[in-house]
């Protein structure tokens, strides 16, 4: 009974993304080439985040504790 | 929380009006959604420019391709793209007596709206919020249609004739004699269609040297109407004093353009009701300005005879002022009245002027008689002339209507504009693709509006415009709100932060007024 509750919930969510992405209005062919184009690209930014932020937020975090910390890092 | 005016006294009453801002998400999303349509708008006019896919709308013949192009391609470019994908919100044909309830035929498109087919079937008593019957006469049994009827039994349908010819019946004489009693004026003349009153009268009272200032929004017929004439069109923002007394005194202080003369008349353009807006004219403060520039006041009471004022006789009632301070008086007997046509009352002068300069009176037919005959019953029950108290039951119901309705609309936290007290409720929609769906899903569940989207308004605040009638009972109204707020949910409406943005006034100061907004 809960599953079902929960697929409505999810399919009121994708009637939301259609209307407010004017998807809605298309026809279905339209709709299917829209739905590529936009999960490919919501797809490569999660990928781009995947590997690049970690790094960079540790790079990031070792400048500011340098910054404040102010003791340089031994090389050894 | 209701901002009330006291002007230095020339509100008797509480003017209430908000325009809630557009939320600045909801707005991006729509420009958002916007673009997406462009974009798939592009790509199917290069498949059809590169007859990938038939072109459905209208083109030249093959021998013509090398002449001037007849069809503008980029103009209809909104009406390929959008108009076409939510056509089926519009144009349904109805087929019964469009009162508080009505019957619809049912219509499906194969080839996404492009074409049409009726199923045969017919959806019975859908709850009408989009009819202009503002009092329910618009009814097929009664006093008004056993009248019509005799009337049709005598002079039958057509009239064949104008006004200035063989079209002068005494029906029209004794319309205008009532509608000059009713308007409290002098004298007053009725002509077949509302659109043609304006559009053919103002160029007959203003012309070349003159001065027209309209309201932003004002109606296609005024707006045709001063562009017939000739004269100098200025456009003052919506219902705002300030602009309207900065362009007055600038007319007065400059005169005409090279000349330097000074205009031969100017004429303010006004509506009683807007009816995109629901907003009501500040007709006290038109009406201090217009006395103290000289000019002259022109109001088209479309929307507001019959549904404003403690017995329906108008704005100019609604705010206790005296009708011989209106130079013209204009309204329709379509919205109110339930029959066809239009006005003009004022001074006994300036309608034997029109009786003969007139555009409409020369070569128009005249109104048609069974509709003569509805107006007049109408209107003498509006007046309790009937000897019931129909007319002022209806009047007081459908401003209980209207408070209620918007009240409970507004407290489920739809944005809506206009003034509380205005019977036409429109209800802000933003998305394009929600235009559609709305006109859908209250069909689905029996409910019949009027949305409206770009040419009509701004791109991004497109609507769904409900009128309200005294035909609808309250427990009418409780259905419709009840799937209002169904909808309501389903397609996220609800806007509302419940933060009414002040209305930009200041008091209105008779002697010295500097500050203006540019």
């Amino acid at each position: 009974m809960d599953f079902k509750h929960v697929k409505d919930y999810i399919y009121w969510l994708y009637y939301q993304y259609l209307l407010i992405t004017c998807s809605y209005v298309l026809e279905p062919w339209e709709r299917s080439m829209f739905h590529t184009i936009t999960v490919t690209v919501v797809a490569m930014v999660v990928y781009t985040a995947y590997v690049f932020v970690p790094i960079h937020v540790r790079l990031a975090f070792e400048f500011f504790s340098q910054i404040f910390g102010g003791q340089p890092e031994s090389r050894v | 929380i209701n901002h009330v005016m006291h002007n230095g006294g020339l509100y008797k009453r509480p003017f209430n009006e908000a325009f809630e801002e557009t939320p600045m998400l909801v707005a991006v999303l729509t420009y958002v959604g916007y673009g997406v349509l462009t974009l798939f708008g592009y790509l199917r006019d290069f498949m059809r420019q590169w007859k990938i896919e038939k072109c459905q709308n209208a083109t030249e013949r093959e021998e013509q391709k090398d002449f001037v192009p007849l069809y503008q391609d980029f103009e209809n470019f909104y009406n390929r793209n959008l108009y076409m994908r939510i056509r089926d919100s519009w144009n349904r044909p109805i087929c019964s007596v469009p009162g508080a309830k009505v019957d619809m035929m049912e219509r499906v498109s194969y080839d996404y709206n492009w074409t049409f087919t009726y199923t045969g079937r017919v959806i019975k008593d859908i709850i009408n919020m989009g009819s202009y019957n503002y009092l329910g006469f618009a009814q097929n049994a009664g006093t008004c249609q056993e009248a019509a009827a005799k009337v049709l039994s005598q002079y039958g349908a057509g009239v064949c004739s104008t006004r200035q010819e063989m079209g002068n019946l005494d029906k029209h004489e004794e319309l205008e004699k009532l509608v000059a009693r009713f308007l409290g004026v002098e004298s007053a003349m009725a002509y077949g269609m509302g659109f043609a009153t304006n559009s053919m009268n103002i160029p007959a009272l203003v012309g070349k040297g003159c001065l027209i200032l309209s309201d932003e929004l004002n109606h296609a017929s005024l707006v045709l109407g001063a562009r017939l004439s000739g004269a100098t069109i200025r456009i003052f923002k919506h219902n705002n004093m300030q602009s309207l007394e900065k362009l007055l005194k600038d007319a007065i202080v400059h005169g005409q353009p090279r000349t330097r003369r000074p205009w031969k008349k100017i004429l303010i353009l006004v509506e009683g009701i807007y009816s995109m807006e629901g907003s009501i004219v500040r007709l006290p403060e038109v009406i201090a300005l217009k006395k103290k520039y000289k000019s002259y006041l022109y109001l088209d009471e479309a929307h507001s005879i019959g549904a404003l004022g403690p017995s329906g006789r108008g704005v100019v009632e609604y705010f206790g002022l005296s009708p011989e301070d209106v130079d013209v008086m204009m309204g329709t007997f379509t919205k109110s009245f339930g029959a066809a046509g239009g006005y003009i009352g004022g001074k006994k002068e300036l309608i034997d002027y029109l009786r003969t300069y007139s555009h409409s009176a020369v070569y128009a037919t005249s109104l048609s008689p069974p509709v003569v005959e509805q107006i007049i019953t109408s209107m003498k029950c509006i007046m309790g002339e009937d000897g019931t108290t129909v007319g002022k039951a209806r009047v007081q119901q459908l401003a209980e209507n209207t408070r209620y309705f918007r009240r409970r609309l507004k407290e489920m936290g739809f944005i809506i504009y206009g003034n509380e007290d205005s019977p036409v409720v429109p209800l802000m929609l933003y998305m394009p693709a929600k235009i559609g769906a709305f006109g859908r899903e209250m069909l689905k569940r029996n409910i019949g509006v009027v949305v409206v989207g770009f040419p009509a308004t701004p791109i991004i605040e497109s609507r769904a415009r409900f009128c309200l009638s005294a035909a609808h009972t309250r427990e009418m109204l409780d259905t419709a709100l009840k799937e209002i707020n169904e909808v309501g949910d389903l397609l996220q409406l609800k806007y509302s932060r419940h933060r009414l943005v002040p209305l930009l006034d200041r008091p209105f100061d008779e002697t010295t007024y500097e500050e203006t907004e540019d």
